[in-house]
C-alpha cells in the first residue's frame, strides 16, 4: 500500500478511537469534568499521566537531543523523571486527601486568601499556555510531514479532535484518550527501536543494547561512538564537562527539570482522579513505570541513531576511506532535504558527502579527498525520532505508526494543558472568586465554555506562535518550580506559612526567575532587549537561565519562612485542615467539594 | 472532613514523624543516585567499567531512572504499612 495511505489509515484510525471515547466518556458532573469523578484505577490514570506528561518535545526532540549531546542532555532525562519522586513523597497524596479540583485552589484554601489563588491562577496560566504553543506546532508539523497537508490545516484538525473530546468530556473523557493515546504511542516509539538495537547490537532491549556490543566494530557501542566522533573531530559522546561552573549548571538545571516537573499543574491535578490516598502514592510509581518504558529508550535510539548516521555517510570507515556518494545516500536523505530540516553541500565538488566538525580536530587521514569544509550543513535533530523507521529500512507500517505516536504525543500532552488551564478560569475565577452561588449545572456550562475558549487560543498561538516558542523550558519549568513547588510544599510540611508568606514567596520567585530570564532571553523574548549571552561565562550569576528556576525556589522559601515568622500566626482552623490533609483516613468524604 | 478514629493527638504526630522519617530518607537516595552518582562523584566512579564508559554514565542515563522508580513503590507500599500501623488508613 501507498506510504500515504499508510499514514492515513494509522492517523484517521487513531482519530477515530479517540472520538469514540469521547462519546462513551461524557461528563454528566463537575466532578467528573474536573477530576473524572474520582474513580479511576491507580495504574489506569499512571497511564494518563505517562500520556499526558510525554509531549512532542519527549516524542520528537529528546532523542536527537541526547544524540547531539550526550552526557549532557542527562539532565533531561534525570530532570523529567526525578521529579515524579517528589511528586509521590511531596505532593500528590496530600492534595488527593485535601480534594480540590485545581491546584490554585488549593493554595487559596491553605493560604485562606484570594490573592494567593490568583497569582497561583496568572503561574498555571502563563506556564501551561507557554506549553501548549509546542503541542499545537507539533501537532502541525507532523500532519504537514506525513499527509501532506498545510501546517495551519494539521493544526484544524488537530485542534477539532481536542475540542471534541475535552469538551465533552472534560477530564473523564481526556482520561480515557490519554491511555488509548499512551498505548498508540509506546509502540511508535519501541518498535522502530528494539529494530535498530537488533540491527546493531543483537540485543532486543534497546537500553541494554546502548551499552552492549556493536556488531559492526565487536567492540562495546559507546566506544566505537566515541572513536567515530573523534575522528570526526567532534566532542565526545560519554565525557563530563568537568569544570566546575558547567558541573553546576548542570547540577541546577537537573534540579530545576526536577521540581519543575512536580510543580505542573496538569500533572498534578491528574492525581486528583484516583479514589483514595494510597492510590495517589501508586499511582505516580505506575506514571514512572509508563514514562521509563520510553525515558530508558530514548538514550539508545539518541546514541544509536548517531552511530548508525556516521556510519552511513562513512560506510567504509573514517581512516584513509572515501565518503558515501551523494547520489548513493538512502533516499530519507533527500525526503527531509525536501522539509528543510536536512541540508547537503557538496563545497569540494567531489560527488561525496564529507560529514566532520570543521571547527573540531578531525583527524589527518580523514577521507581521501580534500576537505573544504563539512558538508552535511543542516542536521535538525528532530528528524532523528521522525525518520528512525526510515534510517533503519524499517516497513511502511512502522513509519506511519510514528506518525500516529506522534500526534498522539502532541494532543494528549494539550488536552491536559487546556484541563488545568480551563478549570483554573471556570472553578478559581468564576465559581470561587467571581461569583461562589454558581449552580453546578452553570459552573458545568462554564467549565465547558472555558475549555472552549482555550482551546481556541491555543488553536490561534499554534496558528501564530510567538518567537519565543522554542523558549518553552526555560519559562514553563521555570515558573512552576519557582511559584508552584514550594507554596504546596510548604502548604503541606509547614503549618506557620501564611498567607503574606505564601504571597511574598510566590511573587518572589516569580518576579526573580521570569526577570532573570528575560535579562538572558530578551524581554518578552524579543531579540536584542537582553542584558547578558545566555551562556555559562557571559550570564550574571554564571548560571543559565534554564536552570535558574531551583533558585528562584529557594528564595520562594526563604522570602516565605521569614515574611510568616513576622506576620501573624496561621489561624486554628487552617491549623486542623493541615492535619487533616496529613492523614490520609477520610479521602473518600472529601470528595464533595 | 474529620478522620472519625477518634484516635489521641500524640499518635498523628507520631505518625507524621515516620513518614517525614521516610520521605528523608527515601530522599537522600533519590539525590545520591541523580546529583550524587551521576553528576557530582562521576569523576569518582570513573574507574568502574560499564559497556564501554563508565558507572556516572549509566547512572546518568538508566540507573538513576530505575532507582526512582525502586523508591516510589517502596514509599508506596511503606506508607501503607505505616497507615496501619497508626490507624489512619483509609476504609
Amino acid at each position: 500500500m501507498d506510504q500515504y495511505y499508510l499514514n492515513l489509515l494509522f492517523i484517521g484510525g487513531s482519530f477515530v478511537l479517540y472520538m469514540a471515547i469521547a462519546v462513551w466518556a461524557r461528563a454528566g458532573s463537575t466532578s467528573e469534568f474536573y477530576a473524572a469523578g474520582r474513580g479511576i484505577h491507580p495504574v489506569t490514570n499512571g497511564m494518563a499521566t505517562a500520556a499526558d506528561w510525554m509531549s512532542a518535545a519527549s516524542f520528537i526532540s529528546m532523542a536527537g537531543l541526547i544524540a547531539f549531546s550526550g552526557y549532557a542532555a542527562s539532565a533531561y532525562l534525570m530532570g523529567w523523571t526525578g521529579g515524579y519522586v517528589l511528586l509521590a513523597l511531596l505532593l500528590a497524596p496530600y492534595l488527593r486527601k485535601f480534594g480540590s479540583f485545581t491546584v490554585p485552589e488549593f493554595i487559596g484554601d491553605r493560604y485562606y486568601s484570594r490573592s494567593a489563588r490568583l497569582v497561583a491562577v496568572l503561574c498555571l496560566i502563563v506556564a501551561s499556555l507557554t506549553y501548549v504553543i509546542g503541542q499545537m506546532t507539533g501537532v502541525g508539523v507532523a500532519f504537514s510531514r506525513f499527509l501532506q497537508v498545510s501546517n495551519s490545516t494539521g493544526l484544524f484538525i488537530g485542534a477539532a479532535v481536542v475540542f471534541f473530546y475535552a469538551v465533552l468530556g472534560g477530564m473523564k473523557g481526556i482520561t480515557y484518550t490519554q491511555v488509548a493515546q499512551y498505548v498508540v504511542l509506546v509502540f511508535a516509539y519501541t518498535v522502530p527501536a528494539i529494530f535498530i538495537s537488533l540491527q546493531l547490537t543483537g540485543n532486543p532491549i534497546p537500553g541494554l543494547g546502548l551499552f552492549s556490543t556493536y556488531e559492526g566494530s565487536g567492540e562495546p557501542l559507546l566506544t566505537t561512538l566515541n572513536q567515530t566522533l573523534a575522528d570526526l573531530g567532534f566532542s565526545s559522546y560519554t565525557a563530563q564537562d568537568g569544570t566546575p561552573s558547567a558541573v553546576i549548571n548542570m547540577f541546577l538545571f537537573t534540579l530545576t527539570l526536577m521540581i519543575g516537573t512536580a510543580g505542573l499543574p496538569h500533572v498534578i491535578i491528574r492525581f486528583f482522579t484516583v479514589p483514595k490516598v494510597s492510590d495517589a502514592r501508586l499511582s505516580a510509581g505506575w506514571a514512572l513505570v509508563f514514562i521509563a518504558i520510553v525515558y530508558l529508550t530514548a538514550p539508545a535510539v539518541g546514541a544509536m541513531a548517531r552511530l548508525n548516521i556516521m556510519d552511513t555517510i562513512w560506510p567504509n570507515g573514517t581512516q584513509n576511506a572515501e565518503a558515501a556518494q551523494i547520489e548513493e545516500l538512502p533516499v530519507w536523505f533527500e525526503n527531509w532535504q525536501t522539509t528543510g530540516l536536512l541540508g547537503i553541500e557538496d563545497k569540494n565538488g567531489d560527488g561525496r558527502l564529507q560529514y566532520y566538525n570543521d571547527e573540531g580536530q578531525p583527524i589527518d587521514a580523514l577521507g581521501t579527498t580534500e576537505l573544504q569544509g563539512n558538508e552535511l550543513v543542516l542536521f535538525n535533530p528532530d528528524i532523528l525520532v521522525l525518520a528512525n523507521p526510515e534510517i533503519a529500512q524499517l516497513p511502511g507500517w512502522v513509519i506511519a505508526l510514528v506518525a500516529a505516536g506522534g500526534m498522539a504525543a502532541a494532543l494528549s500532552t494539550a488536552a491536559g494543558l487546556l484541563m488545568a488551564i480551563s478549570s483554573a478560569v471556570s472553578h478559581d475565577l468564576v465559581k470561587r472568586s467571581v461569583n461562589p452561588n454558581i449552580s453546578e449545572a452553570a459552573e458545568l456550562w462554564w467549565a465547558r465554555g472555558s475549555m472552549a475558549v482555550a482551546v481556541a487560543v491555543a488553536t490561534w498561538l499554534g496558528l501564530n506562535p510567538p518567537g519565543f516558542a522554542a523558549q518553552t523550558v526555560a519559562l514553563a519549568f521555570g515558573i512552576a518550580a519557582a511559584t508552584i513547588f514550594p507554596v504546596l510544599v510548604m502548604g503541606v510540611f509547614s503549618r506557620r506559612i501564611n498567607n503574606v508568606g505564601a504571597v511574598s514567596g510566590m511573587v518572589t520567585g516569580l518576579v526573580f526567575t521570569v526577570g532573570y530570564i528575560f535579562l538572558h532571553k530578551g524581554w518578552f523574548f524579543i531579540p536584542g532587549t537582553e542584558s547578558f549571552p545566555d551562556t555559562i561565562e557571559g550570564s550574571l550569576f554564571g548560571i543559565q537561565s534554564t536552570a535558574i528556576g531551583c533558585i528562584g525556589a529557594a528564595l520562594n522559601f526563604i522570602v516565605a519562612f521569614v515574611v510568616s515568622g513576622r506576620t501573624a500566626d496561621t489561624p486554628d482552623e487552617v491549623k486542623a485542615m493541615i492535619e487533616n490533609v496529613r492523614i490520609p483516613r477520610g479521602a473518600g468524604s472529601a470528595t464533595a467539594h | 472532613m474529620s478522620d472519625g478514629t477518634g484516635r489521641r493527638p500524640s499518635d498523628a504526630s507520631g505518625y507524621w514523624k515516620a513518614n517525614v522519617r521516610t520521605i528523608i530518607g527515601c530522599l537522600i537516595v533519590w539525590a545520591l543516585v541523580s546529583f550524587g552518582f551521576a553528576i557530582l562523584l562521576r569523576p569518582l566512579l570513573s574507574g568502574i567499567a560499564v559497556g564501554g564508559t563508565d558507572l556516572g554514565f549509566w547512572f546518568a542515563q538508566q540507573g538513576s531512572i530505575l532507582v526512582f522508580l525502586v523508591l516510589i513503590f517502596f514509599y508506596a507500599w511503606r506508607m501503607n504499612k505505616i497507615d496501619r500501623e497508626y490507624g489512619v488508613e483509609e476504609d
